[in-house]
């Protein structure tokens, strides 16, 4: 094609190269503080590599974050996976069982998304104390789950969306109701789907930090984030430790969109492209 | 009722089922009953809750006990003439201008380098979007030291002779807050350019082809052809750029505020009043105050999906 050649080649991949150094960069300075000694944290050498694989850094990062990084896999984990089916069922409602006012009650679903935290905070910490559960586990689940609501629905929606009705009425003379439809016919299908969603749910709880910080105020409860940020107000001049708590705190989520990337991507479209 | 042997849809036609509304008969019953508790979760936590922050913005409630007796536009008043508020709102408009037009702009190019037939362009693109994965807590630790003046980026640009280039970073009282929008920008952008990614991807040849046929030269297909054609997108990523200007926080708070309140934000300023300082009113003003200037944003956003989904 002509105008491919209106682009020279070379220089598209020289700046690619360069937008990829950028976006690289931070990481890697991550990675080369967390393999130093700690005779090797200096200002002045902050670009250069470690002289060897040390992990100084790591050590004494991982004892101050250790209970908290499993405190988020415990929050993380069963919110992913609640809200994950919850959206389906919701999803599957949305996208073949259309009643009156459902697109409205979905339209009113999706200001959630959107909705600034702070807006509700106040009375979302009001109100868990009331019911005892502020400051505990199921308290956050509980907030991540509804929270969650908006966005997996639109996702599932957007995915269940694309079902052909034909295959609903065939499934409807062989006897189905509602809920054989969903078990028979959606849920064996929903795979990707599932999967999109309990990978944006859980990088989008794991990287959580205001709810993190706010519904769980105890210190001994509180999710990675909220402690890699303590570690910073702490540790003012070891950045050794700070930077390593960081990418301890990053890790699981990087793993998962470097291994999961097909279905990340997807969870990135869905997320905002309409449904 | 005692139709337990009735399908849904297809066989409903007892007379007993079918004086209900539609809506209320056999499956399409069960359907509504499954969706409630989601009903009343979000009508619960979410716009009960909006009316509530509202409520208590025009109580007297600020102090650690609750107070709700009611003082009208006092915290208002009290918060827009509030010179940490008014830097706040000052600080918002240039962060959103610094990061929406780096997310736009980057977002845009980076998609459309990658649009060009790139060997190991799924390399590229992982590489661009990986930020999105890390978090905003992770983002400010790392970019906290990239941007401090005595190291980061000033040493690696004094180390290569590129003396000009330094800044003084965040540390500048005026423009501080634009180096957090560098940051956040660093972490966010990537998504933008997948978003556009998928536009140009949906583009078909033929239109390329056509216009380059009509004597379009590159330059020309992408302003004249290319960018209108992505507007959905470009909208699409305004509305998202904008929310997260609003809603950022953890970048602030790890980064600081600085010495004026130069790299602070409403939704700090909000967790500061509220939670440290116990003062819940004027809190929950500042919440109110992020509610309105989202709603100028979603409205329009919500609107375009409605006009979709009737599609």
């Amino acid at each position: 094609m002509t105008f491919q050649k209106a682009w020279p080649r070379g220089l598209i991949y020289l700046a690619l190269i360069c937008f990829a150094a950028y976006y690289l960069m931070p990481i890697y300075l991550l990675v080369i503080t967390g393999l130093k000694t700690d005779a090797e944290i200096n200002i002045d050498w902050m670009w250069r590599l470690p002289t060897g694989l040390h992990f100084d850094g790591f050590a004494q990062a991982w004892p101050r974050v250790s209970a908290n990084f499993i405190n988020s896999v415990l929050i993380t984990v069963p919110s992913a996976i609640i809200s994950a089916i919850i959206g389906s069922m919701n999803g599957y409602i949305f996208a073949k069982w259309k009643f009156r006012w459902s697109n409205t009650i979905f339209l009113l679903f999706l200001v959630g998304m959107f909705l600034p935290y702070q807006g509700i905070l106040i009375p979302l910490v009001q109100t868990l104390q009331f019911f005892h559960v502020y400051a505990t586990l199921p308290g956050v689940i509980l907030v991540h789950c509804i929270f969650g609501i908006p966005l997996t629905a639109l996702m599932f929606r957007s995915y269940f969306a694309a079902v052909p009705g034909e295959l609903l009425d065939a499934c409807k003379i062989d006897g189905c109701g509602f809920f054989g439809i969903y078990r028979y016919l959606m849920l064996p299908i929903s795979f990707p789907a599932f999967a999109v969603v309990m990978i944006w749910q859980f990088t989008t709880i794991w990287n959580d930090y205001l709810v993190g910080l706010v519904v769980l105020s105890n210190p001994r409860l509180a999710p990675v984030n909220v402690a890699v940020q303590n570690l910073a107000g702490t540790y003012t001049t070891q950045w050794q430790v700070q930077m390593s708590g960081a990418l301890i705190a990053a890790l699981p989520t990087i793993v998962v969109y470097l291994a999961l990337g097909k279905f990340f991507m997807r969870g990135l479209l869905a997320g905002s492209v309409k449904g | 009722m005692e139709t337990t042997s009735a399908k849904p849809g297809l066989f409903v036609d007892a007379p007993s089922v079918s004086r209900r509304p539609r809506w209320l008969r056999g499956d399409m019953a069960i359907a509504v009953l499954v969706l409630s508790p989601s009903i009343f979760a979000v009508a619960v936590f979410i716009y009960s809750f909006i009316v509530w922050s509202f409520f208590i913005s025009g109580t007297k409630w600020n102090s650690a006990v609750v107070d709700l007796s009611w003082v009208g536009l006092d915290n208002w008043v009290n918060i827009f003439t509030n010179d940490r508020f008014q830097t706040d709102i000052r600080n918002l408009v240039l962060y959103a201008a610094g990061f929406m037009s780096q997310c736009i702009v980057l977002g845009f190019l980076l998609a459309v380098l990658l649009d060009q037939k790139i060997k190991s362009e799924s390399v590229f693109r992982t590489i661009f979007i990986f930020p999105f994965a890390v978090s905003g807590i992770v983002t400010g630790v790392v970019w906290r030291w990239l941007m401090r003046p005595e190291a980061g980026l000033n040493l690696l640009f004094s180390s290569v002779g590129l003396d000009f280039l330094k800044s003084p970073w965040y540390t500048d009282p005026n423009w501080g807050v634009v180096a957090v929008s560098v940051a956040g920008a660093w972490q966010f952008s990537g998504y933008v350019m997948a978003l556009y990614l998928a536009g140009l991807r949906g583009i078909s040849n033929d239109i390329r082809e056509a216009a380059l046929i009509d004597g379009c030269n590159t330059f020309t297909l992408y302003r004249r052809v290319i960018v209108p054609l992505l507007a959905p997108v470009t909208f699409t990523a305004v509305v998202l750029t904008g929310m997260g200007s609003i809603r950022v926080f953890d970048l602030p708070a790890v980064i600081g505020t600085g010495a004026a309140f130069g790299t602070d934000a409403l939704a700090f300023h909000m967790f500061s009043l509220t939670f440290t300082s116990l003062r819940y009113a004027l809190g929950a003003t500042i919440a109110c105050v992020m509610i309105i200037v989202s709603a100028f944003l979603v409205v329009p956003y919500l609107r375009s999906m409605a006009r979709e989904a009737e599609q």
